[in-house]
């Protein structure tokens, strides 16, 4: 037998490649974000459009825009323009939530003026014909009703109700009955109020210099046009604790588990310290949480915690599914790493590992052109940008064993937490009351 | 005359190890980032039967400590060094990966390496991770509407044997009668060196690295390498129904597979069918979109694959199209499947709309491109293709012939979809409130 072998250790770090980036803001109030980043030939886009409202019937109609803005633009109906993108090596999409409209596309390099020149009609253009709204109306009310038979979406959602009460925020998914009753003409007249350049920041990151890229933005999307729109939202309520409410999912075989509070933004000076605790507790395999609940009790397929953020406040989330017969123990467990992280201190070994881990992984996440441009468009609203992806590496180096502790004392105590479980009632609530108070 | 299509382009150094293991290096220096993954050739067709699911649980167990390393170090070591980790069964193969910062390239060889040696099979890790898959199953399947639909339950009415035909992710009684010996003997079996395909691609040199897999890698025993059975069946020559309950969806769904040409063998045939299925559902300009969803409102959404887990290059012989849809409770099942054989018929006699085939094939290509941006994709890809296909290079290859692909290829691949050889299979709904 050879002498036993031993784990290779790591070699001197690779210098990453300096992007060639540039930003400009067009005439009309559009911040376009270019970047060159070669790989495949193919250019990432994606143009973000505040869309936070506080008005009730706001969300349905947000929704269904989603769903209708690209049904047809500019004299090409619904099926033209589908295919006049995909004739690009092209696409298209849209997404919506309660800070946000993101359009996300991505085509082939040489086609991306074209692409933009498609976009900018569906900006400036848009159809929402009725036939397709109808459709599309009928479509979101049963997609809704999918989403809402899952118990993550359930769980999500009511621990946002809960944490943010009728804020905005937590209506992310909309009511069935209010998008019923959404017309075509109330579409046009939102896109008309919201969808406009100032404010909005265009991303472009990919085979094309950047130079180009703006050039290209500026062409086709210079003639849009509107000032920038008045959002006003309430301020974030605090989220008020209290007991775990527990929601009655007769026969689940798994209980979902969802625990939030609030956190602190990517600008404070308390986030590097407050990310690396995160992944300390329950934000990668290796953290204690995981290592717990699932590599030594196997009650779960995985839980995760989270840092979310939102253009008004930033969160800290707790989410896990475990087996019904285990949810108290779960529980238990989970709050005994949540005690423990906040009232003892980090080790050594756990800090160098989730310094690593997070210098590693933003890495990985911006090394290809699609990552890369959802986290630039993520970082904008914060007044963050590619500076940030090599600025922030060299906070998470710097950040001490005291900081990380003082930020683990700090948000991770089980007191502080918002918290709901979905599970069967039957079998979940008398164990769980031995625990902590619930209500139903 | 064939579009011009854009090709990805790499550079692939190929050598296989005296004990048989395949290797693939690929440096591509854009970001300082590696790919590593392993794939072995043993699939969930190649389970015992009794043995469902036991090749994904055999996958947990190699992530459970190795010869050198306890429980835990596996995970510990490649996000310590700032990478990422996972594994993957699949029908015919299974997978184990990981993206690393380059400068931890060596360290990911020997992760690798370690447990090709052998995985820590013990009653305890076995236990522990019963009950982890279990919980998998209870949240991917079992607690969810839809949950596996159509992969796990369309292949018992499109299959005979056991092996195409049972579930992948295994019934609990078989999980749970599983034994280490059980475990021992799968890895004996079909985790040989020769049996496996290891790519490495990214920011590193090739010498260097080549060299780094001879020194981890090459003193691997050489083992026998298990002989793969052929999984062919004959075709369908009666429609099949079948149906799936499931209490918590809110609307009914249905999946029809359909047996399509071997991928490999008939390459250009299967690529006939890849372009059909995107001519039929990929975007709002589609066939089955406009009729289904934008006209006869009689769909909520539908979509066509090749491959059961959508990916036509994934699977040997046997593989299938699948159309599936969720639908509202007013459209009947009979109108449904009545409306998708006309637009199939359209296809198969009236052929294809001026500009339609191209359209289709450039977008296509952009998908295809796009998977390749990230190192690891790229990684994986290569061993697929390696593994599945013979030939990693066929990757670059494919855009040239999908250009070969004509309009009377598609013709002819929508009149092989027929009433009388697909397996249809309806999911109802047991979740309406």
């Amino acid at each position: 037998m050879s002498q036993p072998r031993r784990v290779p250790p790591l070699t001197e770090p690779h210098v990453p490649r300096r992007l060639r980036s540039s930003e400009a803001v067009l005439d009309n109030g559009l911040t376009v974000v270019a970047v060159r980043k070669p790989g495949v030939p193919l250019v990432e886009l994606r143009l973000r459009i505040p869309f936070l409202s506080a008005k009730p019937d706001h969300p349905a109609r947000a929704q269904l825009l989603a769903e209708t803005i690209l049904t047809g633009a500019a004299g090409l109906d619904r099926s033209a323009l589908a295919a006049a993108i995909q004739a690009l090596g092209g696409q298209l999409s849209a997404g919506v939530d309660a800070d946000r409209v993101v359009l996300t596309g991505n085509v082939l390099a040489p086609n991306l003026r074209k692409l933009l020149s498609v976009l900018a009609s569906v900006v400036r253009e848009p159809a929402y014909d009725k036939a397709d709204v109808l459709v599309e109306r009928e479509r979101l009310v049963e997609k809704l009703g999918i989403a809402r038979a899952r118990p993550t979406v359930v769980a999500t959602e009511a621990l946002t109700v809960r944490m943010f009460g009728d804020h905005p925020y937590a209506r992310d998914l909309a009511q069935p009955d209010d998008v019923a009753e959404v017309t075509p003409g109330q579409l046009r007249a939102l896109h008309r109020s919201l969808v406009r350049p100032a404010g909005a920041v265009l991303v472009l990151v990919g085979d094309v210099t950047p130079g180009r890229m703006i050039a290209a933005a500026a062409a086709t999307l210079g003639g849009w046009t509107g000032r920038k729109p008045r959002l006003d939202a309430p301020d974030l309520p605090t989220p008020p604790g209290g007991p775990l409410q527990v929601i009655d999912r007769p026969g689940s075989v798994q209980s979902s588990l969802r625990m939030g509070r609030f956190a602190v933004p990517r600008t404070d000076p308390q986030f590097a310290a407050l990310h690396l605790a995160n992944l300390v507790f329950g934000g990668y395999f290796t953290s204690r949480w995981t290592q717990n609940l699932r590599e030594d009790k196997g009650y779960t397929y995985g839980p995760h915690s989270r840092l979310e953020h939102h253009v008004l406040g930033s969160t800290l989330g707790l989410s896990v599914e475990v087996q019904t017969e285990v949810t108290a123990p779960a529980l238990l467990e989970t709050l005994y790493e949540l005690g423990r992280l906040a009232a003892l201190p980090v080790t050594e070994k756990e800090l160098a590992s989730v310094q690593q881990y997070a210098v590693g992984t933003l890495a990985l996440s911006t090394a290809t052109q699609a990552g890369l441009a959802s986290t630039l468009s993520a970082l904008f609203p914060f007044g963050l940008g590619v500076g940030w992806i090599t600025t922030f590496p060299e906070l998470l180096h710097a950040a001490t064993l005291d900081e990380v502790s003082a930020a683990a004392a700090r948000f991770f105590g089980p007191a502080g937490f918002t918290s709901v479980v979905v599970g069967d009632a039957t079998h979940i609530a008398d164990g769980l009351a031995v625990l902590v108070p619930t209500e139903s | 005359m064939p579009p011009k299509l854009p090709a990805p382009s790499f550079e692939v150094v190929r050598h296989t190890l005296d004990n048989g293991l395949r290797v693939l290096v690929s440096p591509d220096r854009s970001a300082p980032v590696v790919g590593i993954a392993v794939l072995y050739d043993v699939g969930f067709r190649s389970e015992p039967e009794g043995r469902t699911g036991f090749a994904h649980l055999f996958e947990h167990l190699m992530f459970q400590g190795s010869v050198t390393l306890e429980k835990l170090e596996h995970f510990r070591y490649v996000e310590s060094s700032g990478g990422t980790f996972n594994g993957s069964t699949h029908f015919d193969y299974t997978n184990y990966f990981e993206a690393l910062p380059a400068n931890a390239l060596e360290r990911g060889l020997f992760l690798e390496a370690d447990r090709m040696r052998g995985p820590r099979i013990t009653e305890e890790n076995l236990a522990n991770q019963l009950e982890v898959v279990k919980n998998e199953i209870r949240v991917n399947v079992l607690n969810a509407p839809y949950g596996g639909f159509p992969w796990i339950q369309l292949p018992a009415v499109l299959f005979d044997t056991f092996a195409n035909s049972h579930n992948g992710y295994g019934g609990f009684e078989d999980l749970e009668n599983a034994t280490t010996a059980d475990a021992s003997d799968f890895f004996q079996r079909y985790y040989a060196p020769g049996n496996a395909v290891l790519t490495v691609a990214g920011d590193l040199d090739a010498d260097t690295t080549m060299a780094l897999i001879e020194q981890h890698f090459g003193d691997i025993r050489k083992r026998r390498t298990p002989k793969r059975p052929s999984f062919a069946e004959p075709a369908l020559t009666a429609e099949r129904r079948g149906t799936h309950p499931d209490p918590r969806a809110p609307i009914p769904a249905v999946a029809i597979g359909y047996r399509v040409p071997d991928p490999v063998a008939e390459l250009a045939a299967l690529l006939g069918m890849v372009l059909l299925s995107e001519v039929l559902t990929d975007g709002d300009a589609s066939r089955l979109q406009r009729r289904l969803v934008q006209q006869d409102r009689l769909v909520t959404d539908v979509s066509a694959y090749v491959g059961e887990f959508g990916d036509p290059f994934d699977e040997r012989d046997p593989t299938a199209l699948t159309i599936s849809a969720h639908y509202p409770p007013s459209t009947q099942l009979d109108v449904l499947l009545s409306t998708i054989d006309e637009e199939l018929a359209r296809v198969a006699e009236g052929g294809l709309e001026r500009g339609e085939l191209d359209r289709v094939r450039t977008r296509l290509v952009g998908v295809w491109l796009r998977e390749l941006d990230a190192v690891l994709s790229r990684t994986l890809e290569f061993a697929k293709f390696e593994l599945v296909h013979g030939r990693a290079e066929l990757l670059a290859e494919l855009p040239e012939r999908l250009a070969a692909v004509t309009a009377e290829d598609v013709q002819r691949a929508a009149a092989t979809l027929r009433p009388d050889n697909r397996a249809v299979l309806e999911l109802v709904a047991g979740g309406a409130q």
